[in-house]
């Protein structure tokens, strides 16, 4: 059972990474990137992550997507590509590194690596649940990370802003 | 739990070797956006298979932050593309070329 669920949804995240890369349309990019998202999403809930995997859906599938889907669609860029090369040879190129990079990383996964020991307070996913555990430990080992993202979102907000007003010279324009 | 962690170590790998080649090959800079977020979930997926692998809750929780940053870079990054497109009426990476020598 695990064993399908997992091929169903690793096929499904691998097949639609391939169509946000291949489909001439943005729009169709955004929509397999939709697909993507939430096949992980399945990998998550798989591996125990059950509250990562609702905020997968919400935040990555759910805003992240739509926020690309409105700025196409502000832009009006919702139109094919051309995929003449400017660069020469930049395809096969781009195809040999990603190869070597697939490669090299499948590679890495079948070593040994010198990790530390396991945790010792037993397998995740525990009857206390998912959101619980993360909690507990977000709350207190990572506390100040967790207040630096909130600085974080608060730059990006002001950023966005700087970045998007018009100077009040182009307005009097 | 039957399937083994490196089965899915081996699947985010392939997914950010998609997301590096589509990063590599297309123009959009809309789809280009989009597949960096695609090489941002393979590892997260990574993360989320240590975190089960050594049995530490941490690794998801650095997930969360991921995606903190990851919505973070998203609003800047379409803030930038938008003020380009403003001055320049155009979103492909080959008609930004002014900086080539």
């Amino acid at each position: 059972m695990d064993w399908v669920v997992f091929l169903i949804a690793s096929a499904a995240a691998l097949g639609c990474a391939c169509g946000v890369i291949l489909s001439r349309n943005p729009v169709h990019s955004a929509m397999m990137l939709v697909g993507t998202l939430f096949s992980i999403a399945v990998l998550f809930v798989a591996q125990a992550a059950h509250f990562l995997a609702a905020v997968q859906v919400m935040v990555y599938a759910g805003a992240i997507v739509v926020m690309f889907l409105f700025v196409i669609m502000l832009l009006g860029i919702d139109v094919e590509e051309t995929l003449s090369d400017s660069l020469v040879r930049q395809k096969p190129l781009a195809l040999a590194l990603g190869a070597v990079t697939a490669v090299e990383a499948v590679l890495l996964t079948r070593m040994n690596w010198t990790v530390g020991t396991p945790s010792i307070q037993g397998p995740i996913g525990g009857p206390d649940g998912n959101a619980r555990e993360m909690a507990e430990v977000l709350f207190t080992k990572y506390v100040w990370a967790f207040e630096l993202t909130a600085v974080l979102l608060v730059i990006g907000i002001v950023g966005a802003v700087v970045l998007v007003r018009r100077r009040p010279t182009e307005v009097s324009e | 739990m039957s399937v083994d962690g490196s089965w899915y170590l081996i699947v985010a790998a392939l997914l950010f070797s998609i997301g590096l080649v589509g990063l590599l090959i297309r123009r959009n800079t809309l789809v280009m956006f989009m597949c960096i977020e695609l090489m941002l979930n393979a590892v997260n997926l990574t993360f989320v298979t240590f975190a089960r692998m050594l049995d530490d809750v941490g690794g998801q929780v650095i997930v969360f932050f991921t995606m903190v940053v990851a919505a973070a870079e998203v609003v800047v990054g379409l803030g930038i593309i938008v003020s380009i497109f403003r001055r320049r009426e155009t979103a492909t990476a080959d008609d930004l070329s002014v900086l080539k020598g």
